[in-house]
């Protein structure tokens, strides 16, 4: 059983990354709709993957991102970033920080998929 | 329409009106310096309506919001600069998203998009690759400039541009509470500077709390800073200039205390407590509790019937005290239900606003637009029915009222022209001024005009206020006068009409070049209102109780005619008389004596005079429906219990009809 934690603010967005994850099975999903939650959520439990955006209201993804490869517990923690097109360059960015990989908003399904399971090993 | 629907429509339309709010307010400051979190709001809310929606499959809107999201990125990175042109842009383009967003919810279709997209594509174009100013980032360390995203940065060099300091604060909290803590925190830190970036961190932070570094700018000096903040401070870069009077932040006393606060349970609880309602349900609530009061008044006149039959018993008396429960009760749920209706005028008067600040564009005329009375409430219905008729009069001031800069200044004027919007309460009533101190109405023209149509005879008297009463007459338009509004094909008769209908009144002052006051006054609430039930003829009518002011007997021999006019005296004032028989020609009853219902406010103060009153009931007033609107002289109809269905008297029309059919010279003996 693998965990995965979601950190997107709009709830569509968070709904749809969910219904997608779902289709992998074993998967327990843990939501966070604002960077301060998952900072909280983080914690409580061990996390097998990270999917986040990156334009968030309170602390952006580049913030989380930079905050969970800078603390030795999280040090291996994956990291997918689910952004939107026009954050190209904040991708980058984020990819420089650390992160695992990333998504492109819109996403096809199965695209997303793909990617969480090569990121996750399944 | 479906709920869902109906719920995008809502939300797309607060959307849409929180984006004009924003771009009037960027409109308001961006010369003298804009708030970056205004941009990046106005961007964020065509990002949330993309979403929406998208999700709701509206595609036209999808594209569209997606198009101005990507424009409003460019702007609030700076790769656009905020200019007049752009400003009236996203004006215009909000206004086709609130067309689009109106033809879904009328279950048409979205209509071709291509043009508008292709034409904010072009502009965005046409503007972009404005260079950012020089400014080094060199000053500040790699390790915090690599976590910002795009717009941060932006942010950090704008602030490095314009000199300001940027600082960095540094602060630890507990990881259950960390959020109110950091909000505390937040909230001190803007009061005096722009918060740029918020780096939660976990070096040399202990177990079971979490490490935050703040990074904002502020013209303060540092010293000011770390006194007002309680936290340890790193001066990344000095401010540039000598620091203007230092802003202390309001909240620097509250700050450390809030993060000493004791360790609350985390919740994911919204702190907001509203609910979107649609009006109809509300309206539907309102008729149940008018049918309750039909019922409340049975069980009333079912005790005063048991009075009289049994006398005085207990069970007579239980009825009694149970119909007395019942009203308080009714009269309590009533005015909760009103109040719940109730919206502060400003929502409309942001609307309005808009329509200044682009019509004004448009003619060429350059306007100051002065609101008051923006918290002042209204019934929603009324307000959403009075805003078209107050753009109407807007509209027609901007184009009638308001010279142009080179006539004011001939008058000896200042060169823009100023528009008062002011709302105030006044009794039941909600009374709004529109105020222009333009050229004001050119009477001779009006006159002339109204002797043109034969409203009048040549050579009638008639006082000024009369006159001006003509531009309210269906049809009347003098194109440099006032009214047809630029060819709109409306009229002031038909903002009459609405006023009329929903029970109110306009009045209008002007001057010659010291400019015109329209005042528009409206009961405060349509939904149930007290009336006078009186009968005319074999008929029974009801009153609106907002609309008089006292009654009277009047003998008929002490009713006078002056030129074509029945009058009265009451009090030693003038008191123009109508007879309701005449003027719904019921054959007429000799009779000695009437009763007077003294209707309207000051110069449309006039007496109805009737055959019987019976007193005061509540009444609900339901619409007369499209068959029957055109019936003259009637606001409604109302049940009065045993399902008794009487017409309420349209007390405006009755008011204004006596008037135009007394100045033609012929009707009234």
């Amino acid at each position: 059983m693998k965990t995965i934690l979601i950190v997107e603010d709009s709830a569509t967005t968070r709904a749809l990354i969910r219904a997608v994850i779902d289709e992998l099975g074993d998967v327990e999903t843990v939501e966070a709709a604002s960077g301060f939650e998952a900072l909280k959520l983080l914690p409580q439990q061990e996390y097998d993957l990270i999917i986040t955006d990156i334009n968030m209201p309170d602390i952006n993804g580049l913030e989380l991102i930079s905050f969970v490869r800078s603390n030795q517990r999280y040090i291996h923690l994956p990291i997918i970033i689910v952004s939107t097109e026009r954050s190209e360059e904040d991708k980058k960015r984020g990819m420089a920080l650390g992160a695992t990989n990333y998504v492109t908003k819109p996403f096809k399904s199965g695209e997303l998929l793909d990617i969480v399971k090569k990121t996750i090993g399944l | 329409m479906k709920a869902s629907k109906k719920e995008f429509i809502a939300e797309a339309e607060e959307l849409l009106e929180e984006s004009q709010r924003l771009i009037l307010e960027v409109q308001d400051t961006y010369q003298s310096g804009l708030n970056p979190d205004t941009i990046n709001a106005l961007f964020r809310a065509m990002h949330t309506l993309k979403g929406v929606s998208g999700l709701f499959g509206v595609q036209g809107i999808t594209t569209l919001s997606h198009a101005l999201e990507t424009l409003m990125d460019d702007v609030r990175l700076g790769k656009i600069d905020v200019t007049a042109e752009v400003v009236s842009f996203l004006f215009k383009n909000v206004d086709i998203l609130k067309d689009i967003t109106d033809r879904v919810s009328q279950d048409s279709d979205e209509g071709d998009i291509a043009a508008y997209l292709r034409d904010i594509e072009a502009f965005r174009a046409s503007l972009k690759g404005q260079v950012e100013g020089d400014s080094s980032l060199a000053l500040i360390d790699q390790s915090i400039l690599k976590v910002l995203s795009e717009y941060e940065e932006h942010r950090l060099k704008a602030n490095l541009k314009d000199g300001k300091g940027i600082f960095l604060v540094k602060a630890v909290f507990p990881l259950e509470t960390f959020d109110t803590s950091l909000e505390a925190l937040t909230k001190t830190v803007k009061a005096g500077g722009e918060l740029i970036s918020t780096l939660p961190t976990s070096e040399n932070v202990p177990d079971g709390s979490i490490g935050f570094n703040l990074m904002f700018s502020s013209v303060v000096e540092s010293d000011e800073l770390r006194q007002a903040l309680g936290y340890p401070l790193d001066v990344l870069v000095k401010p540039r200039a000598a620091a203007p009077v230092p802003v202390v932040p309001e909240t620097a006393a509250e700050a450390p205390a809030a993060a000493q606060q004791k360790p609350q349970d985390t919740h994911l609880k919204s702190t907001s407590t509203t609910v979107r309602v649609d009006i109809e349900k509300l309206d539907r609530i309102l008729n149940t509790v008018g049918e309750l009061t039909l019922a409340k008044g049975a069980v009333k006149r079912i005790g005063t019937e048991l009075v009289e039959l049994y006398g005085h018993n207990t069970l007579v008396y239980d009825i009694h005290k149970i119909s007395q429960t019942l009203e308080r009760r009714l009269a309590e749920l009533q005015d909760q239900v009103l109040e719940i209706r109730m919206v502060p005028i400003g929502q409309i008067f942001t609307r309005l606003a808009q329509i200044v600040r682009r019509y004004s564009r448009e003619v060429d005329k350059q306007i100051d637009l002065v609101l008051y009375g923006e918290d002042t409430e209204l019934d929603k219905y009324l307000a959403e029915e009075i805003v078209d008729p107050l753009m109407h009069l807007i509209r027609n001031s901007i184009d009638h009222g308001i010279e142009h800069a080179e006539d004011r200044r001939r008058k000896g004027k200042k060169e823009s022209g100023t528009v008062i919007l002011r709302a105030y309460q006044k009794g039941n009533h909600v009374v709004i001024e529109l105020k222009d101190d333009g050229a004001g109405i050119d009477l001779d023209k009006v006159r002339k005009k109204a002797i043109e149509k034969g409203l009048v005879q040549e050579g009638a008297v008639l006082s000024e206020k009369e006159v001006i009463d003509f531009i309210f007459a269906p049809g009347f338009s003098t194109k440099d006068v006032v009214s047809d509004i630029s060819g709109r094909g409306v009229g002031m008769d038909v903002v009459k009409e609405k006023l009329s209908v929903l029970g109110g009144y306009a009045e209008v002052e002007t001057k010659k070049d010291a400019g015109t006051t329209f005042m528009l006054t409206l009961p405060i609430t349509l939904a149930i209102i007290k009336a006078l039930i009186v009968r005319v003829g074999d008929e029974r009518f009801a009153v609106p109780l907002t609309s008089m002011s006292e009654t009277l007997i009047v003998e008929h021999k002490d009713i006078q005619t002056i030129e074509w006019k029945e009058v009265y005296y009451l009090r030693g004032e003038m008191l123009p008389m109508i007879r309701v028989s005449t003027f719904f020609k019921f054959p007429p009853v000799p009779t000695e004596r009437s009763f007077a219902v003294v209707v309207g406010f000051g110069e449309r103060k006039v007496g109805l005079l009737v055959d019987e009153l019976f007193g005061q009931q509540e009444i609900v007033i339901k619409s007369l429906g499209e068959y029957l609107k055109k019936m003259h002289g009637f606001a409604g109809a109302a049940e009065i219990g045993k399902h008794e269905v009487i017409l309420v008297l349209d007390i405006e029309s009755l008011i204004d009809d006596s008037v135009v059919k007394q100045k033609g010279g012929a009707i009234y003996v």
